[in-house]
């Protein structure tokens, strides 16, 4: 209040000007203050707790550190990344994460698709649909986790007489089924919430126009809305991508790791609280954010403005 | 000619009205699967069938008398409840400075939340795990709460400061000129129009940490910290011989009763709020 008033004064005295710029940078001085005081707690806390952990992490996977034996603990160099990155194990695992990856996006993107069209133009019924849909996105992932197992589990499950009670979740590649089965049915409502809020940015009106020129409803779709939904799409994309990548819930339940499904979340895990080899556990923590990080760096370059970071740029 | 028209909307309708059925049928066929486990009597646990054959909530009497299950509760919503307060304030601060104010650092604090959205969570278990061990908060409420605000804390970021740059911050001013004093200008007219923002954030917040099991399973060890989804996934049955599905399911849909809540009472905002920071063309 008092700042207005003298702002004001300023104003209507040509010779006070200076004292005005000086009496504003006070105000600028202060708003600064103010917010830095204000994301302070939030940046110290972020940063506190995954940027030191992850510098130490590196310090660790240099170390020879076996819970087993803690007085061997010593520098060993490079050595822990030779161990791993020669293992059959890890590559099982690094190439089990990448199918599932790909397979549980390629169809979440396809499905959240046609979820999302149904959202958005739906006539009947939309508040139902909506509230369904957010169940999966809600539910605790290891409530569904189990959910599946049991379905699939011979005797117990219904779904697994459709098959004739062939025990799936005990034999590779239909365990990895399932799994993505999990994923998919959990993960793909949040791809078409996200998908939906870009549908909602595609105007009707060009829609009209385009079906009004003769476009079927496949080229007002490829031709019209796609192009317009690119950036939703390579954000949904970019995080669904990201979160694959950590699977984890879904597999710990379902498989266990067993049968060479070990994804590399998994195997870290398995290494950590199973081995208590914390040399070998914190090498492959640092591997996967370096493989994490690498993917998302791809998709920023690749897809430029459309990606997160610089999309908020613009919209300041 | 009308009545064609409408011949052809009773069947657009119906066709809409097939696709939602089936869209509902996906996303509950699951959940109903393991409610219908967790009424099952001992004898028709194991007999696959979709819809209980006889009806029982010896289950869930069972669950509730062992200490591994109301302990685990009672650590989930304790957990849960304080890293959303403590996230959400901070968060609300974050948000608050980001949409109004101009600060040094502002741009970095966004690319770092960013970047936390990403971070891979599995990379930081094994440092996190031996630092907690040297702090003494490995298998404590704290060890688990501080890694839950870390990862909550970009989504109330990115959530709340969307919410925010949509008030009519005029109203602040005009709210002063009418003679409010500061605090009653932010009583009476900002805080009514920021609250739906922060519970929709809180909402979402309590999601994320009830559904964490990374993080709840390698940094526990007993009882005394272990959260519901962990305790699950070590439930064994009351005796060693003792097949724990019916146990298993009826805790799994103890811990679902709070999201199907959520999700009924509040589908709109929890919609607004997972799309209002993600997508701005």
């Amino acid at each position: 209040m008092s700042q207005t008033t003298t702002e004001r004064a300023g104003g209507a005295v040509k010779a006070a000007e200076p004292k005005k710029k000086a009496v504003l940078s006070e105000g600028k001085k202060a708003e600064r203050k103010l917010g830095l005081l204000l994301v302070a707690p939030a940046a110290i806390i972020m940063v506190a707790v995954t940027a030191w952990p992850i510098i130490y992490s590196v310090y660790l996977s240099l170390q020879r550190y076996d819970l087993k034996f803690p007085d061997k603990q010593e520098f060993v160099g490079l050595d822990n990344y030779v161990t791993v990155l020669s293992s059959p194990y890890w590559w099982n695992a690094v190439w089990v994460t990448v199918v599932m990856t790909v397979v549980s996006v390629v169809i979440e993107l396809v499905l959240g698709m046609a979820l999302a069209l149904i959202m958005h133009r739906t006539l009947v019924g939309r508040g139902i649909v909506r509230t369904s849909t957010l169940i999966p996105y809600g539910i605790v992932t290891v409530v569904a986790a189990f959910s599946w197992r049991y379905a699939w589990t011979p005797g117990t499950g219904y779904l697994s007489e459709l098959l004739g009670g062939e025990p799936v979740l005990t034999e590779k590649i239909p365990a990895l089924a399932v799994v993505i089965l999990a994923e998919v049915w959990k993960t793909t409502p949040f791809m078409a919430l996200l998908l939906m809020a870009g549908l909602a940015l595609v105007p009707d009106d060009l829609l009209k126009a385009a079906a009004l020129d003769g476009a079927t409803g496949w080229q007002r779709f490829t031709k019209v809305i796609l192009p317009l939904m690119k950036p939703a799409i390579l954000v949904a994309l970019l995080f669904r991508t990201l979160d694959a990548f950590r699977i984890f819930d879904n597999l710990f339940v379902l498989t266990g790791g067993s049968q060479g499904t070990s994804s590399v979340s998994m195997l870290t895990y398995n290494n950590l609280i199973k081995g208590l080899n914390l040399g070998i556990g914190s090498t492959m923590s640092v591997l996967i954010f370096i493989a994490v990080a690498i993917i998302a760096f791809v998709f920023i370059k690749l897809f430029g403005t459309a990606a997160p970071g610089s999309d908020d740029g613009g919209k300041r | 000619m009308a009545g064609i028209g409408g011949a052809e909307t009773t069947a657009k309708k119906t066709r809409w009205g097939i696709l939602n059925a089936v869209v509902v049928i996906y996303a509950l066929f699951p959940v109903l699967w393991i409610v219908s486990l967790s009424f099952k009597s001992k004898a028709t646990l194991a007999d696959g069938n979709f819809i209980p054959r006889s009806w029982t909530f010896d289950n869930y009497s069972e669950i509730f008398k062992t200490t591994e299950f109301v302990r685990a509760l009672a650590n989930s919503i304790g957990i849960a409840l304080i890293a959303t307060a403590v996230a959400v304030v901070f968060g609300t601060m974050a948000a608050y400075a980001i949409a109004r104010l101009d600060f040094p650092g502002k741009s970095l604090l966004v690319g770092v939340s960013l970047l936390i959205a990403m971070f891979p969570q599995v990379s930081l278990v094994s440092p996190l795990f031996e630092i907690e061990r040297s702090l003494g908060l490995f298998d404590t409420w704290p060890g688990l709460i501080l890694p839950y605000i870390t990862f909550a804390l970009p989504l109330a970021i990115y959530t709340l400061s969307a919410f925010f740059r949509e008030i009519p911050w005029e109203l602040e001013k005009a709210a002063k000129m009418d003679g409010a004093t500061p605090g009653q200008a932010f009583r009476r007219v900002i805080a009514p129009l920021a609250a739906p923002g922060v519970f929709t954030t809180a909402i979402l917040v309590f999601i994320f940490c009830w559904n964490d099991f990374l993080f709840a399973i390698s940094l526990t060890s007993t009882e005394k910290s272990r959260t519901v989804p962990v305790a699950l996934s070590f439930f064994t049955g009351s005796s060693q011989f003792e097949d724990p599905t019916g146990s298993i399911a009826a805790a799994a849909v103890v811990i679902t009763i709070p999201i199907i809540l959520f999700v009924l009472f509040f589908q709109r905002r929890i919609v607004a709020g997972l799309t209002s920071g993600a997508v701005k063309g």
